[in-house]
C-alpha cells in the first residue's frame, strides 16, 4: 500500500457505469440512425456518435481525464499526425 | 526482478500510451484505406455493407462496452486493493472477449458459406468494389479478433499473477497497462462498427 502510483486516482464503480450507460445509448442511437436513414447526414452523424463513444473511452475508462500534461500532449500529437494523413489523402483523392 | 530494484510506473505507462499511438496509427491507415475507396467505389461498397450482419455487429459493440466497463472497474478495484474483485471482473472481461470471439466465428462462418471471402469465385467474378470491400473487412476485423485474442491472453496472464498476489494495490501497472490494452481494442471497434455495419 506503500508504493502506489504517485498521481493515483481511483475513478468509483458509480462513475464508470455512468460511462457505460452512456456508451449503451449512444450505441442505440448510432443504430436508430442508421436504420432510419436520414441521408448523407448519417455517414457524419455515425461518425460523431463514434468520436464522442472514442472520447467518453479514452477520458474515463482509459483515465486520460486524470493524466498529466505530458500523456494529453502527446494523444493530441498523434491524433493530429493521423488527422494531417486523413486530411492530406483526401486533398489528393477528391480533387484529383 | 522484484526485490529493491526501482520501479518507475509512469514511465511503463507512457510506454504503453507511445506503443497504443502506433496501433491507432496502424489502425488508422486501415480507415483510410477503407475511406479513400468509399470515395471511388460508393456504389460497390453500399451493395457490400448492406450484406453485413447488423444484429452481430450490434451485439458485439455491446459485448465489447461492457468488457471495457469491467476491466476498468478491475483497475477501481485493485486500487482498493479488493483481490477477489478483480479476479472476478477479470474473468468477466476474458469471457466477454470469448463470447465476442465466437460470434465472429458464427459471422464469419455464414459469410465465408456465402461465397464471401477474399478470392472467392463470386468476388472475382463481381464488380472490383466489391472485393475490395471485402478483403478490407477481413484484413481489419480479422487484425481486431488478434487484438483481441491478445488482449484476453494479456489479461488472463494478469490474472494469474493477481492472484499469486504480485500484482496488488501498492504495484499494479501491469494491470493498469493490460486494461489500457483492452480499452484500445474496445476503442478500434467502436470506430469499426460504424464503417463497416452502419453507414452503408
Amino acid at each position: 500500500m506503500t508504493t502506489g502510483t504517485s498521481e493515483q486516482h481511483i475513478v468509483s464503480y458509480g462513475k464508470l457505469t455512468a460511462i457505460w450507460l452512456a456508451l449503451l445509448a449512444l450505441t442505440a442511437l448510432t443504430v436508430w440512425v442508421a436504420r432510419h436513414n436520414v441521408g448523407i447526414g448519417h455517414v457524419w452523424g455515425s461518425l460523431a456518435i463514434a468520436v464522442i463513444k472514442g472520447g467518453l473511452v479514452i477520458a474515463f475508462f482509459m483515465h486520460m481525464k486524470y493524466e498529466g500534461r505530458l500523456l494529453r500532449w502527446l494523444l493530441f500529437f498523434a491524433l493530429s499526425v493521423l488527422a494531417i494523413f486523413i486530411g492530406l489523402t483526401f486533398f489528393d483523392v477528391l480533387y484529383r | 526482478m522484484s526485490g529493491g530494484l526501482h520501479k518507475d510506473n509512469a514511465g511503463a505507462k507512457l510506454g504503453m500510451w507511445l506503443f497504443l499511438f502506433t496501433e491507432l496509427l496502424l489502425f488508422g491507415g486501415l480507415f483510410l484505406l477503407y475511406a479513400a475507396y468509399l470515395a471511388r467505389y460508393p456504389r460497390e461498397f453500399g451493395a457490400a455493407g448492406r450484406e453485413m450482419h447488423l444484429g452481430f455487429g450490434t451485439l458485439n459493440t455491446v459485448i465489447l462496452i461492457t468488457s471495457s466497463l469491467l476491466v476498468a472497474m478491475a483497475v477501481t478495484a485493485i486500487q482498493r486493493g479488493a483481490r477477489r474483485m478483480v479476479l472476478l471482473l477479470l474473468g468477466g472481461t476474458v469471457l466477454c472477449a470469448a463470447t465476442f470471439l465466437f460470434n465472429k466465428y458464427l459471422e464469419w462462418s455464414a459469410e465465408i458459406g456465402n461465397g464471401i471471402y477474399p478470392g472467392s469465385s463470386r468476388l472475382t467474378a463481381g464488380p472490383p468494389g466489391e472485393s475490395v470491400f471485402y478483403s478490407l473487412y477481413y484484413l481489419t476485423v480479422g487484425l481486431h479478433g488478434l487484438h483481441v485474442l491478445i488482449g484476453a491472453t494479456l489479461l488472463t496472464f494478469v490474472a494469474v499473477r493477481v492472484q499469486r498476489g504480485t500484482i496488488h494495490a501498492g504495484d499494479y501497472v501491469l494491470l493498469e497497462n493490460g486494461a489500457l490494452y483492452w480499452h484500445l481494442v474496445d476503442l478500434i471497434w467502436i470506430f469499426i462498427f460504424p464503417l463497416y455495419y452502419l453507414i452503408l
